[in-house]
């Protein structure tokens, strides 16, 4: 009989030492009387074969526990997208034409890149407010040494790029070497960068850039054949379910417990439904933004650094606990510098495809506003504020958000002020979900 | 029992700022006993801890691991030496689930890859080794019980073959039968040859695993007791500092004596 309370841990793991019962483990042994199917449930031989109705039992219950917890992942988010577009949709029928959603979909990327950064930070939980000026920088680093300099395009998008992550491993050294609270380095930073990016652009404000070049080309090239179009969307869903069958067979091979083949069908049904709906549509008006499939690599590898590698787990830990996770062996102040690198290195390029939408290194993303939507769009999207939960999807479903509100009322042509309030509404709300969550948590965790 | 302690810690001494924490501590645990640490509050009995595990290194003294001078200035260096601890505020991520807190820092991983699959697998395994029961192995600790959490944190340490256990208060948040199971896998462990180190208050928990009881007080070492031959009330005066015997005179500063 298996089960017998955990003073017997050594039946596998040493099956080479003498029997070792001594006389006080044995006068003990009728404390252990766990019920005889402890620990059955999770055992090899019943794992694999599970009836379809405990399947769906525990389904069920992991539902629950999760609507208990308030963690619904993106569902909330995604309602306040079809919200969003069904109001503007009703109040003007062009708001879900191919064209506007076309525009959309290439004003999200500038944006979306930063909060794919702006999620790395909050993850371990702190803040970074440098991203604007970071972005504003690497446009004009980009446009005065390609223009004033005429040092050669490519060269000139590294270089940019490399100042980025040289300004984040410099945020990141003195918040975790010296021991500067993030916010104060990172705000230091907000205003030093803009400086130099000021600087930079001299007295003229701004620097337009090649219309035809390699930046330039970041939001402007389009694809429309099929093969591009169509075949990335396959390719995208045959990679999803491959993944996702070959996971699943992994499991079942070493008599683990599996999900059902069907919610790997209806993943996968769902995946194919909005990038096949997505192409269809951005097909009628210009073809699949370059841009678009950029931010989207972007994502599903920031994603999958994240979810798939010890780094990543690294990360996540240090939102969790950083204490914990040092006693556990992470090196916490090298993540820490590592993740304000890639904080930095996203502003850079995200800054580098605002540059592109204009064709000119200009003064706006240091405004402030790049800022604010970066890290409203993470936190929308559903990236807790304090550390530990989130995800890079998010930044691409909270910049959809802020930019679809923005795209909507400038269709109908409401004020910046009445903009500027709704955006805020909608962050604060965000916000007050993500603390009521993590309440929610607190309470029902341990004290 | 072996010749060769598995660590000896001599003349160990850590101070926080203004206050002493440690002073010219020493400590011998050998594999296959278990050997109390019991003291007041603030005796320095997790400060020893954290100082065995690397999380807050000795500002001065000698650690001997099996007779080899080594230095411990990080939980890397304890990990590798097979120093695996349970502290007392559990050190779990509360984001991560199950496997993901036990395999923290030495994530199982193919080119890079983290391999979930093998990774619950042995926690499976371990946890079922264990006879312990968890729910779900994929929720996030957080919503785990203080007794789950507990035995999380304590299957964590038992990953990857230790060879000396330290143990902070583990039967804190445990119930009447899980102390009892835990006592027995002290049991099972020491007669595996590993080395334990167990902190606790219960003198029940200590008479009934323990070898010998080392007494912190005050940062210091206050006396060395075989369970066997000491009295409870001896130990239990050695603690508190009301007692003046010959083993706490051995190690004890005269000025500690008073109380």
């Amino acid at each position: 009989m298996r089960g017998r309370g955990w003073g017997r841990p050594t039946r596998t793991r040493a099956a080479d030492t003498p029997p070792t019962d001594s006389p006080r483990s044995d006068s003990r042994q009728s404390d252990s009387s766990d019920p005889p199917d402890s620990g059955r449930s999770d055992s090899r031989e019943s794992a694999g074969r599970r009836s379809l109705t405990e399947q769906l039992g525990a389904h069920a219950r992991a539902v629950r526990r999760r609507l208990g917890e308030g963690d619904l992942g993106p569902v909330p988010v995604l309602l306040a997208l079809a919200v969003t577009w069904a109001v503007f949709q009703g109040l003007n029928p062009r708001f879900l034409s191919p064209r506007n959603l076309s525009v959309l979909s290439v004003d999200i990327v500038g944006t979306g890149i930063i909060a794919v950064g702006i999620v790395f930070v909050l993850l371990i939980g702190e803040i970074d407010l440098s991203v604007g000026s970071l972005a504003g920088l690497a446009g004009a680093v980009f446009a005065s040494l390609n223009v004033n300099l005429g040092m050669p395009e490519w060269l000139a998008v590294l270089v940019a790029v490399a100042c980025g992550a040289a300004a984040g491993c410099l945020h990141g050294f003195s918040f975790a070497k010296i021991g500067v609270p993030a916010f104060v380095v990172t705000l230091a930073g907000l205003l030093a960068w803009n400086g130099v990016m000021l600087y930079l652009l001299g007295t003229e404000t701004s620097i337009n850039f090649s219309e035809t070049g390699l930046v330039a080309t970041l939001t402007s090239r389009y694809f429309d054949t099929v093969v591009a179009t169509y075949g990335v969307a396959a390719l995208a869903t045959a990679a999803y379910l491959l993944v996702s069958c070959r996971d699943r067979r992994r499991r079942a091979a070493a008599g683990m417990p599996y999900g059902p083949m069907t919610r790997i069908w209806v993943r996968t049904a769902l995946l194919a439904v909005a990038a096949f709906t997505a192409v269809h549509v951005l097909r009628r008006f210009a073809g699949v933004p370059l841009a678009l499939l950029i931010f989207l690599a972007v994502i599903v590898a920031s994603d999958l650094f994240l979810r798939r590698t010890p780094y990543g787990r690294r990360v996540l830990a240090l939102g969790g606990g950083p204490e914990a996770a040092r006693r556990a062996g992470v090196d916490v102040t090298r993540v820490r510098i590592a993740v304000f690198m890639a904080s930095g290195t996203l502003a850079a390029v995200g800054g580098l495809f605002v540059a592109s939408r204009l064709t000119s290194a200009s003064q706006v993303p240091g405004s402030g506003m790049l800022l604010i939507n970066a890290i409203a769009a993470a936190v929308i999207g559903g990236t807790s504020l304090f550390g530990g939960r989130g995800s890079p999807w998010s930044a691409l479903l909270g910049v959809l958000i802020i930019q679809s509100i923005a795209s909507g009322m400038a269709l109908l042509g409401v004020e910046p002020p009445i903009q500027f309030i709704v955006t805020g509404g909608v962050l604060y709300v965000a916000v007050v979900l993500d603390s009521l969550a993590r309440r929610a948590a607190v309470a029902r965790g341990r004290p | 029992m072996p010749v060769q302690p598995l660590l000896t810690l001599r003349g160990v001494s850590k101070r926080f700022a203004a206050v002493q924490a440690l002073m010219d501590v020493e400590l011998e645990i050998s594999g296959g006993e278990v050997v109390a640490l019991m003291g007041d509050n603030a005796a320095g009995k997790s400060t020893l801890v954290k100082v065995i595990s690397g999380v807050g290194p000795a500002d001065k003294g000698v650690m001997e691991w099996q007779g080899r001078a080594i230095q411990i200035r990080r939980p890397q260096d304890a990990h590798v030496l097979g120093i695996a601890t349970v502290y007392q505020d559990l050190a779990m991520c509360d984001n991560l689930d199950v496997v993901g807190n036990l395999f923290l820092g030495r994530e199982i991983h193919r080119l890079g890859v983290l391999d979930e699959v093998e990774m619950e697998r042995r926690t499976r395994e371990l946890l079922h080794t264990l006879s312990i029961r968890i729910p779900d192995v994929r929720v996030p600790v957080a919503s785990l019980s203080g007794g789950q959490r507990q035995v999380v944190a304590i299957t964590r340490s038992l990953l990857g073959e230790p060879r000396l256990l330290l143990l902070d208060e583990p039967t804190a948040s445990l119930g009447v039968e899980q102390t009892g199971q835990l006592l027995d896998l002290i049991e099972e462990l020491r007669d595996r040859g590993l080395g334990v180190l167990l902190i606790s208050h219960n003198m029940g928990d200590i008479k009934a695993v323990a070898d010998r009881v080392a007494v912190l007080r005050l940062g210091r070492n206050n006396g060395l007791f075989d369970v066997n031959t000491a009295s409870q009330e001896q130990i239990i005066s050695s603690i508190t500092g009301a007692a003046d015997n010959s083993v706490a005179q051995r190690t004890t500063h005269p000025e500690e004596t008073w109380p």
